[in-house]
């Protein structure tokens, strides 16, 4: 039978290779993009305590999913907003790499 | 559902997670991050959570995806697949990243609950979407409402950054 743990375990690998991609790649489109794994596996670890604790009435816990749905909104602006500043910099700067954005490095 | 076909969503999500980040090339990446998102959506629904799993489908799968795509469009792409690898710095990144992993999963196999199977439900067609939209509009009334303001807050942000300035 599947666990708790197993989509726990699930939910942290994907984390990680959102990490893993957030600190390997140095272009900005696939920076968001690994962003985007990160609040997903957050949202699946959420999905996954939301089903284990079944309250009296016999339903899942419905207060995570709710979050779920704040962290999706959020996260949709989050990519709209960042996608915008991606595109004024290429205006500026003709290029997304971070390696090549210096202009605030001390 | 079937332990089988976790594992097969499982699976797909995290190969196609993965691919992300190992592609070189921007649009291939984010037709991975579409199929791992369509895994993801699957994982929600078998958790249940059918109205999570299809805004899942409709906002990433759908609106995020194309904006990515469009943004791509609008980049020079070659750039990127020319470019080195800088090797230790990639060692060292995957080094991190597997140490958080191991974290993670100590503290899973410490937790005493992780290892329970979930409970069953009382019906197997639970009202998803009318319980959320409950909650939504009593307990967390104020918190929505909010988030209408950061949404209007977004899409005014976003149109001022992408106007061009008059010189």
């Amino acid at each position: 039978m599947i666990t708790l743990g197993d989509y726990l375990v699930v939910s942290a690998i994907l984390f990680t290779i959102g990490l893993a991609g957030v600190m390997l790649r140095r272009n900005l489109i696939i920076i968001l993009m690994s962003l985007e794994l990160m609040l997903n596996a957050a949202n699946l670890s959420l999905v996954a305590f939301s089903r284990f604790r079944v309250g009296a009435n016999g339903l899942p816990d419905y207060n995570a999913q709710v979050f779920v749905f704040f962290v999706i909104t959020v996260a949709a602006a989050e990519v709209a907003v960042g996608l915008a500043l991606l595109v004024a910099l290429y205006r500026a700067r003709q290029t997304t790499d971070v390696d090549e954005i210096t202009s605030l490095k001390f | 559902m079937s332990p089988f076909l976790f594992w097969i969503f499982a699976l797909l999500t995290v190969i196609f997670g993965a691919a992300v980040f190992l592609n070189r090339n921007p649009v291939a990446s984010a037709l991975c991050l579409v199929v791992s998102f369509l895994g993801l959506s699957a994982l929600f629904m078998s958790l249940d959570a059918f109205f999570v799993g299809i805004i899942q489908v409709l906002v990433y799968a759908g609106a995020v995806m194309v904006l990515f795509l469009f943004i791509i469009m609008l980049l020079d792409i070659r750039a990127e697949e020319q470019r080195r690898i800088n090797w230790l710095a990639a060692v060292g990144g995957i080094g991190v990243a597997v140490i958080l992993l191991i974290q993670i999963c100590v503290v899973i196999g410490h937790f005493q609950s992780a290892r329970r199977t979930f409970p069953p439900l009382a019906t197997s067609a639970t009202d998803d979407v009318w319980n959320i939209g409950r909650l939504l509009f009593t307990n967390y009334n104020l918190p929505f409402q909010i988030i209408g303001v950061l949404v209007l807050v977004a899409t005014i942000g976003v149109v001022l950054l992408s106007r061009r300035e008059p010189r």
